[in-house]
């Protein structure tokens, strides 16, 4: 064995503590999601306007896309603290793929059907800057928590365990902005809802190079 | 897994759990007995051994940063060969970043012909390029480099001003000169 080599073994053995070894990470990830829920319904009762949103739950496609938002964000958040491990496949990356398509193919449903009905008035910009504002704010403390949880693992690849929770985070505040938002997606809405879910999946990636590493 | 092949297991994670517990002793045991194998992996990508020696070293200090994540109810091996895995594809893009900057100008090096007329200028050049590859580490090591190896504190001392331990800081100082040995192109 090299002399340096055996001297960082020496350093390494002299630098021991014992550690607390993490829990699996489906039980991590059932606490986190535990608590973020906690916390979000607190939110929702405290305020949001539940008699509007069980009457855009009537109808089919809006229900559909908010559970499909909902499962990325459960099945990202999943996705990385499984990622943030050494030993386990990359595959998990996969799994918020499919809600995230139905999301997104349901939203850009109802945009089509908005300019159906409406013409290109139905393109037009409904409260896109508020959603942006709405999903990228929430993002920050969520967004934060998660990594924070995530960097417990110190996990060796930090930028795409990260990208997966900034898809996690992303996901569960426009979930949550569902509760506050009385009004159809539009095109401009969703250009802007992609826009905020791209940017935070970003600055996480972003952040997650420091924060995770 | 044969018969040596699971009693190695076996010891490895019995050896892992007592390290996570704090075991200095079982800690260099393990240690000592998984370089081998990393090496063996990494000799499968590197022929050169100083690259297999950087491999062997880095998954070393990545295991030791990431051992709160093993879990001791799931085999060892595989733990540790994906750590051992992902520093060899760190060192690989490592390599193919530096040949493919790097570009052979013989006549490049010399601009006298007395090498000693170069001195003082590759000197100036080199503690300017040294100051900002040390800027360029992480707080914890820069902060180590600079009390233990620049302004020569001992370890104790060190340890006092920075408030990490010395263990942390034998460790922080020797990633510093390996991450400066490596920037710098030199070998151990």
């Amino acid at each position: 064995m090299s002399r340096s080599t055996e001297e960082l073994i020496a350093a390494l053995a002299a630098d021991i503590t014992p550690v607390r070894r993490l829990m699996p990470p489906m039980l991590r990830a059932g606490i986190w999601l535990g608590l973020f829920s906690v916390l979000a319904a607190l939110a929702v009762l405290v305020f949001a306007d539940l008699n509007i949103f069980t009457e855009r739950m009537g109808h089919w496609r809006v229900a559909a896309e908010t559970a499909a938002t909902f499962l990325t964000g459960v099945a990202a958040v999943v996705a990385a603290f499984h990622l943030s491990l050494p030993d386990r496949p990359r595959a998990w990356a996969l799994l918020p793929l499919p809600p995230a398509i139905v999301w997104l193919g349901l939203s850009g449903l109802g945009c089509w059907q908005a300019w159906l009905e409406r013409g290109p008035g139905g393109l037009g910009a409904g409260q896109s800057l508020r959603c942006f504002l709405l999903i990228v704010g929430f993002s920050v403390p969520i967004g934060g928590a998660l990594l924070w949880s995530l960097a417990k693992a110190r996990p060796l690849q930090p930028v795409s365990t990260a990208a997966v929770g900034g898809l996690g985070a992303a996901a569960l505040c426009a979930f949550l902005l569902q509760f506050f938002h009385p009004f159809e997606v539009t095109a401009s809405d969703l250009a802007y809802h992609l826009a905020a879910v791209g940017l935070v999946i970003g600055s996480a990636s972003a952040a997650g190079r420091r924060a995770l590493a | 897994m044969g018969g040596a092949g699971a009693d190695q297991e076996t010891a490895w994670r019995r050896l892992m759990r007592a390290a996570q517990d704090g075991e200095s002793a079982a800690y260099v045991t393990l240690l000592r007995q998984i370089a081998p194998f990393i090496r063996s992996l990494a000799r499968r990508r590197f022929r050169d051994e100083d690259a297999v020696e950087d491999v062997v070293q880095e998954t070393l200090l990545s295991l030791h940063r990431v051992r709160q994540s093993y879990d001791p109810a799931r085999p060892f091996t595989p733990w540790l060969a994906a750590i051992a895995s992902r520093r060899i594809v760190d060192a690989l893009r490592r390599k193919a970043r530096l040949a493919q900057n790097e570009t052979s100008d013989e006549s490049a090096y010399e601009t006298f012909a007395d090498p000693l007329s170069n001195k003082d200028v590759e000197a100036g050049e080199t503690a300017q390029l040294v100051a900002a590859l040390v800027e360029s580490l992480p707080r914890a090591q820069k902060e180590a480099l600079e009390l233990v190896k620049l302004k020569e504190l001992s370890l104790a001392e060190a340890s006092a001003a920075s408030g990490q331990t010395v263990g942390g800081l034998k460790v922080s100082v020797h990633r510093a000169i390996k991450t400066l040995r490596a920037k710098l192109g030199l070998a151990e």
